[in-house]
């Protein structure tokens, strides 16, 4: 029984960081007031690193869907976890947009 | 108000360019940071009035967005004026935007409700514009050090913005 359990754990480890190795970690730099790169490509699972060198704050905001708050000289992370296609841009300064294509894992 | 000192920075450039530029008619480097720095300032004082006085989400949310964006540029200037180890130097230029803008506020103190919102974005878009104006045709230009260029070139890109954003709102009161 115990070594079932333990196998059982082995394995569902074993699965899990297979998983997390396919999936990929992107960096998405915000300096002076540009997301680089603008346009993103991604898969569900992934996540992306969101990177404000600015010293101002940022976000990256869908409208009517999601908002990522950047504050500044942080780094934050997002997992994607569903298929989309959308524009985002920074709430507090509308000038700076970017794209997001999220296809399936 | 503000477009009084601001009309004279831009004759200063129009000249400028018309004619041989004296180095005196240019501004240094510790006047630069003082005349940037004394610009945020007055956006701020005007942004924190205009949070305390406007009932419009949109006003009051460009607002914080003045406050927010122009403190960081300020805290960034000071930085940097520090590790330079220049001091800001008080100057004409920063004296009549002090002054206009001390009238400006009272002129918006007395006002209330949609004529407040209204005189306050309109202020606002003006103002921004004529900033710009001197960032790109006087101060960006004049700038000797090569990180405060770039610190003001950073701030034209975030007031252009703030320009658009103004001009968005004003456009939304009408």
């Amino acid at each position: 029984m115990a070594f079932t359990r333990s196998f059982a754990a082995s394995f569902a480890l074993v699965f899990c960081v297979a998983t997390q190795a396919q999936a990929e970690t992107i960096q998405v730099v915000i300096d002076k007031l540009v997301f680089s790169p603008a346009s993103i490509t991604a898969k569900v699972g992934d996540t992306i690193e969101w990177v404000n060198k600015d010293a101002f704050a940022h976000t990256a905001t869908v409208k009517g869907s999601w908002e990522v708050m950047i504050p500044p000289k942080k780094t934050v992370a997002q997992q994607l976890d569903k298929v989309e296609t959308v524009d985002f841009y920074c709430r507090f300064h509308p000038n700076m947009k970017g794209s997001l294509i999220v296809k399936a894992d | 108000m503000l477009a009084k000192p601001l009309a004279v920075l831009a004759a200063l450039c129009f000249f400028g360019s018309a004619t041989l530029v004296r180095a005196h008619d240019n501004p240094t480097d510790p006047q630069i940071a003082h005349i940037a720095y004394t610009a945020g300032v007055i956006d701020i004082e005007a942004a924190k009035l205009a949070v305390e006085k406007s009932k419009t989400p949109a006003v009051v949310d460009f607002a914080n967005g003045m406050i927010r964006d122009h403190e960081a540029v300020n805290v960034q200037a000071l930085d940097l004026v520090k590790k330079l180890n220049v001091t800001p130097e008080d100057n004409d230029t920063s004296k009549s935007l002090t002054a206009a803008a001390a009238t400006k506020r009272s002129e918006l103190s007395g006002l209330d409700g949609e004529a407040f919102d209204k005189a306050y974005i309109e202020n606002e878009v003006a103002y921004h514009k004529q900033v710009n104006g001197a960032l790109e045709t006087l101060l960006i230009p004049s700038a000797q050090n090569a990180e405060l260029k770039d610190l003001l070139e950073t701030g034209l890109k975030l007031f252009q913005g703030h320009q658009a954003h103004a001009e968005h709102v004003a456009a939304e009161l009408k």
